[in-house]
């Protein structure tokens, strides 16, 4: 009896919210009805991170200020603007932390020459190894 | 390897576990120490963009662009009425207007009622509150949440951002970066 009168305690509590009750923006959780634009938005989406919740992108959040970006690019892409353009515009305000899609800048570019500068290592090695096995 | 290729010396066995070693130090330095989560606005030095928000508050009008290039420099507040944090720094925002300072409100994703239901309980520092309903002007001024306080200059360049809830020790360099916009 008491494990039953606990069990609907805790079916009757509400735990304490910390979210908006506002509904979600209009484009949120609404695709555009061009199925070509969507594809865009959906693409730029993926690529840009929830700032509630930071390991997710905005495709994936459920967080409100997610909804909202969402609802924000669909209309902008739907107006028209260039997808790259919006990143830019994001980037712009939130720094490269905002985009997943990894950019060549001052810091960034030793992350991209190092493979080639490691192959070219290699290949140099090898290409001595080589003449030593030949002669 | 050919023969003349000269041999490695002793030590150099070494190498590998070294550098594992180093690995594992760094990993570790950087677990231990706790990542900042925040996201700073890169808009710091930058004038405010342009916004017109509608009034959300009883007896306080809207808040737009144009309000905020008087030649007063001023607070700008991102709060909401379901922020717990903004109803914690309330009594810091009481402190920085009775010292002077103006404060604006931007009340993010928020309903009239429990906007007026906040405000009546943790009182009303805000000589404007506009409403931004779909977290536009939050973007646009690169805000990741609430609250978050800007301090906004004269000429509406933002001069500093501080993220998170304004706590009592936080008040007096709020105060001293209000003085500097407004040198």
């Amino acid at each position: 009896m008491k494990r039953l009168l606990l069990i609907l305690a805790l079916g009757l509590a509400s735990p304490m919210q910390a979210d908006d009750t506002m509904p979600p923006a209009p484009y949120a959780y609404r695709q555009l009805d061009n199925a070509q634009l969507e594809a865009k938005a959906q693409a730029l989406m993926v690529t840009i991170r929830c700032l509630t919740c930071q390991s997710q992108s905005i495709a994936d959040s459920d967080a409100s200020l997610a909804g909202d970006m969402r609802n924000q690019i669909r209309q902008r892409i739907a107006a028209g603007e260039d997808p790259e353009a919006i990143r830019a515009w994001l980037i712009a305000r939130y720094g490269d932390y905002i985009t997943y899609a990894p950019r060549v800048t001052a810091i960034t570019w030793p992350l991209f020459a190092a493979p080639l500068l490691l192959l070219a290592l290699a290949g140099l090695l090898l290409r001595r190894r080589f003449k030593g096995e030949a002669s | 390897m050919s023969e003349n290729s000269p041999k490695a010396p002793r030590w150099a066995i070494w190498l590998p576990l070294a550098l594992f070693a180093g690995f594992v130090a760094l990993v570790g330095y950087n677990i231990a120490r706790p990542a900042s989560r925040d996201v700073p606005s890169r808009l710091i030095g930058q004038p405010l963009p342009a916004f017109d928000l509608p009034a959300v508050a009883e007896g306080r009008p809207g808040l737009s662009r144009s309000h905020m290039t008087d030649g007063k420099p001023r607070l700008l507040n991102l709060f909401a009425s379901w922020c717990i944090p903004c109803a914690a720094e309330s009594p810091q925002l009481a402190a920085l207007a009775a010292q002077g300072a103006e404060i604006d409100g931007i009340a993010v994703r928020d309903h009239k009622d429990d906007l007026a239901a906040f405000l009546a309980r943790n009182g009303n520092p805000y000589t404007r509150i506009g409403g931004d309903d779909v977290s536009a002007v939050q973007m646009a001024i690169g805000s990741s949440g609430v609250p978050e306080t800007f301090v906004i200059d004269g000429k509406g360049i933002i001069r500093y951002q501080h993220i998170g809830d304004v706590r009592p020790e936080d008040v007096p360099l709020l105060l001293q970066k209000l003085r500097e916009a407004g040198q």
